[in-house]
C-alpha cells in the first residue's frame, strides 16, 4: 500500500500556481526523499500532504484518506522548515504541551527527548538553543505522537555532520518499525540517504526512482549529475 | 475541545508569561501607578477621583489583556505553532479557551490589586456593589482577550497589532461617555456609541460603583459586555483556518 497517492494535483500559492499538475506515489515503511532546488514546490506540496494548503483540484490521499482529513491528524506527524515551538519556553515545557495536544501521556516526553539527544538541554529555554538543536525540538513534538507517517521540511539544514547522520539513523530505525517518511531536501547529498527519490522542478516531476536506478538510467557517478542531466534532457526535448 | 487540552492551553500561555517576569511587572505594577497618578491628579477633588476610578478599575484590564493577547496572538501565527497545533487533534475553541483562561486569571490578579490599592491607601469612596465592580471588571479582561484574539488575525506584524489599541480601543473610549455625556453626542455619535461593547462595559463600572444593588439597568449592560465575549471568540474561530491559500 502507498502512504501517499497523488493524482492531477493543482495548487495556487499566493496567487501564483505552484504545482500545476503533479501525479506521485510515496510507498510505506521507507524514506522517500523529496529533492528539488528551493522554489520547486517542495513546502506547497508537503503543506498540502499535511492538510494546511488548500488545494484546487486533483486527488491526494494520505494514509487510505483524503489529505486534512481529521483522522489523519493522529496518523501523520509534520514538522516545518523553521522551527515551531515556542522560543520563551524551555524544552520540556513545549513538549509537554504538544503532547496534551496530541492526546498522549506526558510521560512520553523524556523519550523522546533522548530519541533526539537533547537530554543536556531539558530546562534550558528553547530561545537559549542553537539553530540546529531547536530544529531537533521541533522534531521531538512530532514524534510524539509516534505517526505512522512523517512528514519533515528540510530537517536536517544546518546541523553538524555527525548529528546529520544520527537523526538519519534515528529515521531509518523508525522506518524499519513501520514509520513512513518524505523528507524534502535541497541537498543532493542527502538524496543518497533516502531509498526512493522524487525530484521536483517548477512544480513538476521531473523522475522518480530509486538512487541506484537514477544513476543507472543516466549514467552518471552522482544524483548531482543525474539531476543536471534530467533537467538538460528536459530542456532539450 | 476537551477541558484537558484546554486547561493544558491556559498552563502554557500562563507558563510564557512567567518565563517573561517583566511583562508580568508591567501588567501588574502600571494600573496601580496610573491609580495613585489619578488619585493624586484630583486630590483636591475627591469626588471626581471618586467618579473616574471604577471606569478606569474596568479600562486597565480590557486594554491590557487587548494587547498582550493580540500580540501573543499574532505569535502563534508568525512562529508557526498555529499552523503545527492545527495539524494536531486539538480543537480551535481549546485554543480560544485556553487563552481566554489564562489571560483571564491574569486579570483577576490585575483586578485584585489594584482594587485593593483604591480601596485601601487611596481611599475610594464607593457607594455601590463591590462584588460587581468585580464581575465588570472581570468581564471586561474577557471582552479585550475576545476581542484582541480575533483582530490578531488582520494583523501581519507587531507593529499592526499594538496600533489596533488606538485604532479600535481609542475610538470606543472617546465615544463611551466619560470625556462628553452621551446624550449631548451628535446622534450619529450617539449611535456609533449604542454599537460599541466598551460603552456598556463603562455603563456598567459606573452603575456598579453607584448602586449597592444590581439595578436592571446593570443587569443589561453586563448582559451585552457577557454576550460580547463569545461573540467575538466565535468570530476569532472563523480566523483560524486549517487550511490556508
Amino acid at each position: 500500500m502507498n502512504a501517499i497517492e497523488i493524482s492531477h494535483l493543482r495548487v495556487l500559492r499566493g496567487g501564483r500556481v505552484v504545482l500545476p499538475d503533479l501525479s506521485c506515489t510515496v510507498s510505506s515503511g521507507i524514506i522517500t526523499g523529496l529533492l528539488g532546488p528551493s522554489g520547486s514546490g517542495k513546502t506547497t506540496l508537503i503543506r498540502a500532504i499535511v492538510g494546511v494548503q488548500r488545494v484546487l483540484s486533483g486527488q491526494l490521499t494520505v494514509l487510505g484518506r483524503p489529505a486534512g482529513s481529521p483522522e489523519l491528524r493522529r496518523l501523520v506527524g509534520y514538522v516545518t522548515q523553521s522551527p515551531s515551538v515556542y522560543a520563551d519556553l524551555t524544552v520540556s515545557e513545549n513538549l509537554a504541551y504538544f503532547a496534551s495536544m496530541a492526546g498522549v501521556a506526558r510521560s512520553a516526553v523524556p523519550a523522546v527527548i533522548e530519541t533526539v539527544s537533547l537530554g543536556a538541554f531539558r530546562q534550558t529555554p528553547v530561545s537559549q538553543l542553537s539553530g540546529g538543536e531547536r530544529a531537533r525540538v521541533s522534531l521531538a513534538a512530532a514524534l510524539l505522537p509516534a505517526p505512522r507517517l512523517l512528514v519533515l521540511d528540510e530537517p536536517t539544514v544546518g546541523l553538524d555532520p555527525v548529528l546529520r547522520q544520527e537523526l538519519w539513523d534515528l529515521f531509518h530505525r523508525l522506518a524499519q518499525d513501520g514509520v513512513s517518511f518524505l523528507i524534502s531536501s535541497h541537498v543532493m547529498d542527502e538524496a543518497g540517504r533516502c531509498q526512493q527519490l522524487i525530484l521536483l522542478r517548477e512544480g513538476r516531476v521531473l523522475a522518480t526512482g530509486t538512487p541506484p536506478d537514477l544513476l543507472r538510467h543516466t549514467e552518471t557517478k552522482s544524483l548531482e549529475e543525474a539531476f543536471l542531466r534530467l533537467i538538460a534532457a528536459e530542456v532539450t526535448s | 475541545m476537551t477541558a484537558q487540552r484546554t486547561l493544558a492551553t491556559s498552563g502554557r500561555v500562563l507558563r510564557q508569561l512567567r518565563h517573561d517576569p517583566r511583562t508580568v511587572a508591567l501588567m501588574l505594577v502600571v494600573p496601580c501607578l496610573l491609580m495613585t497618578l489619578l488619585r493624586y491628579l484630583y486630590d483636591g477633588q475627591v469626588q471626581v477621583f471618586d467618579r473616574v476610578a471604577p471606569v478606569l478599575l474596568v479600562l486597565f484590564p480590557f486594554t491590557v489583556m487587548f494587547v498582550v493577547t493580540s500580540v501573543a496572538m499574532l505569535r502563534e501565527r508568525s512562529s508557526g505553532t498555529l499552523e503545527r497545533l492545527l495539524t494536531t487533534p486539538m480543537g480551535k475553541g481549546d485554543l480560544l479557551a485556553g487563552y481566554g483562561l489564562a489571560f483571564g486569571g491574569a486579570a483577576v490578579i490585575q483586578v485584585g490589586l489594584v482594587l485593593a490599592l483604591v480601596l485601601g491607601p487611596l481611599g475610594l469612596q464607593i457607594h455601590g456593589d463591590l462584588s460587581a465592580l468585580a464581575v465588570v471588571a472581570l468581564l471586561d479582561a474577557l471582552l479585550g482577550t475576545a476581542l484582541g484574539l480575533f483582530l490578531s488575525a488582520f494583523a501581519n506584524s507587531e507593529f499592526q497589532a499594538v496600533q489596533f489599541l488606538p485604532a479600535f480601543v481609542l475610538p470606543q473610549l472617546l465615544l463611551c461617555g466619560l470625556f462628553a455625556p452621551r446624550a449631548q453626542m451628535l446622534p450619529i455619535l450617539d449611535w456609533l456609541s449604542s454599537v460599541m461593547p466598551l460603552t456598556y462595559a463603562v455603563d456598567a463600572a459606573t452603575r456598579a460603583a453607584a448602586s449597592a444593588t444590581w439595578t436592571p439597568d446593570l443587569g443589561t449592560d453586563v448582559l451585552v459586555v457577557a454576550a460580547c465575549i463569545p461573540l467575538f471568540l466565535i468570530l476569532g474561530a472563523g480566523t483560524l483556518r486549517r487550511r490556508t491559500p
